[in-house]
């Protein structure tokens, strides 16, 4: 399909195809936008509003956005890099983000993105929330301290896998993700081989066995930012 | 002219943070020639002798004795920074944050099955500072002007911190010494 739709990105023209989103034309064009809930292949979520840009002046999840020809969209910008600094600064503080012993760390994307904005410490105080752990399968388990309820999971289990394992449960502050069984995750039909099983952007989600593999220095963003690989990338 | 003081301590921390402090081998030599320690275990001078430059916190607060040296260094250092983890968010010792401390004391004194405890006593000197409810970091108890994230922050990090600080400079750290492990 042809390029036939152009609008501009901070003011640079970008080409997209009919149908695609904002951050799928970003994506393609080489322009980063952050995102946490959003995965490519996955059904947006749009639930992080880490990628919220502003287009023709009103907030947008870009994840969720059609691109229109001719909209002017504002990504880096001062407003919604402090907008995304804010939201990044809630998800540590709403959680229990212990970095120093999570298997993740080096390669969780949200973590990856305090580095990113350069977030020395969050700025609202922290809630250490009283969170659980479900380590009842055999081969993966879920830590609830580390989820930042991104819609993945139930996403990837969902769509993909096709046995809709997990669900989120509860609103507001009792939201969590839930396990389509009687009890606990071991009783799932979920699987460590399951797409579900790696599309987690933090700790929440895990492998039994596997951590602490890859050493510390070589780890996915222990030396390149997140969203490099998009901006290094040049025009399909 | 006086060389600027330097202060450091570690309230609810390892130790690992003055650790990586030591961690800049022979730039110490280099820091000496700029800096002098005043309270530090560094030096182990205990009490403030005057006005200090810099304050390097390790360490959140799990007690009141943790508040109260806090609050001196507060008083005593023209800037605090919060240095490692624990000090910005509590770590470790934050783990016990959603248990009650009377589970938290019970499980080390009496439940665990590694206790020898046949009186059944739990610590209650009066010497002994009480413990807080919970574990705070140190933005929470008192100003803080930069924060040091890591566990512990690198020697590196440190080092860059102090050289920036000591000569008016912003603290403008790259992306590979941001980290929080």
């Amino acid at each position: 399909m042809s390029d036939n739709i152009t609008f501009t990105i901070d003011g640079v023209e970008v080409k997209a195809r009919h149908g695609e989103t904002i951050i799928e034309a970003a994506d393609r064009a080489g322009i980063y936008i952050p995102r946490l809930c959003y995965m490519k292949d996955l059904i947006p979520h749009g639930s992080c509003r880490v990628c919220t840009v502003m287009v023709n002046g009103r907030p947008q999840a870009a994840c969720t956005q059609p691109v229109v020809q001719g909209i002017v969209v504002e990504n880096n910008t001062p407003a919604m890099q402090k907008h995304r600094r804010n939201l990044i600064d809630m998800l540590f503080v709403e959680g229990n983000h212990f970095c120093m012993f999570c298997e993740k760390s080096g390669n969780c994307e949200l973590q990856a993105m305090a580095y990113r904005f350069g977030i020395p410490a969050p700025k609202y105080p922290y809630m250490f929330p009283d969170k659980d752990i479900d380590a009842s399968h055999p081969d993966i388990f879920i830590d609830r301290n580390r989820c930042i309820l991104c819609g993945r999971c139930v996403s990837a289990s969902r769509d993909v896998d096709g046995k809709t394992a997990f669900e989120f449960a509860g609103r507001g502050p009792h939201k969590k993700i839930a396990v389509n069984a009687e009890a606990n995750l071991g009783d799932t039909n979920a699987e460590a081989s399951d797409k579900a099983m790696s599309v987690c952007p933090v700790g929440a989600l895990m492998k039994k066995r596997i951590g602490f593999a890859v050493p510390i220095g070589s780890r996915k963003y222990d030396t390149k930012p997140i969203g490099s690989e998009i901006e290094s990338s040049t025009r399909k | 002219m006086d060389k600027p003081k330097v202060a450091t301590t570690s309230l609810a921390g390892c130790f690992g943070c003055h650790m990586s402090i030591l961690d800049i081998d022979d730039r110490i030599l280099k820091l000496i020639e700029l800096v002098d320690f005043d309270k530090s275990p560094v030096d182990d001078i205990k009490n403030f002798t005057g006005q200090c430059a810099i304050g390097i916190i390790e360490g959140g607060c799990c007690n009141e004795e943790n508040v109260h040296v806090l609050q001196e260094f507060r008083k005593h250092c023209n800037i605090l920074i919060a240095c490692g983890d624990c000090a910005t968010m509590g770590g470790i010792p934050a783990m016990r944050n959603n248990i009650p401390l009377k589970e938290c004391i019970d499980e080390a004194y009496k439940n665990s099955p590694s206790v020898y405890n046949p009186k059944n006593i739990t610590p209650n000197d009066k010497e002994l500072p009480l413990l807080l409810n919970k574990v705070y970091p140190c933005q929470e108890v008192v100003k803080i002007d930069y924060f040091l994230p890591g566990c512990p922050p690198s020697a590196d990090t440190i080092w860059q911190a102090l050289v920036a600080l000591l000569n008016n400079k912003p603290l403008d750290l790259p992306y590979k010494l941001i980290k929080y492990d």
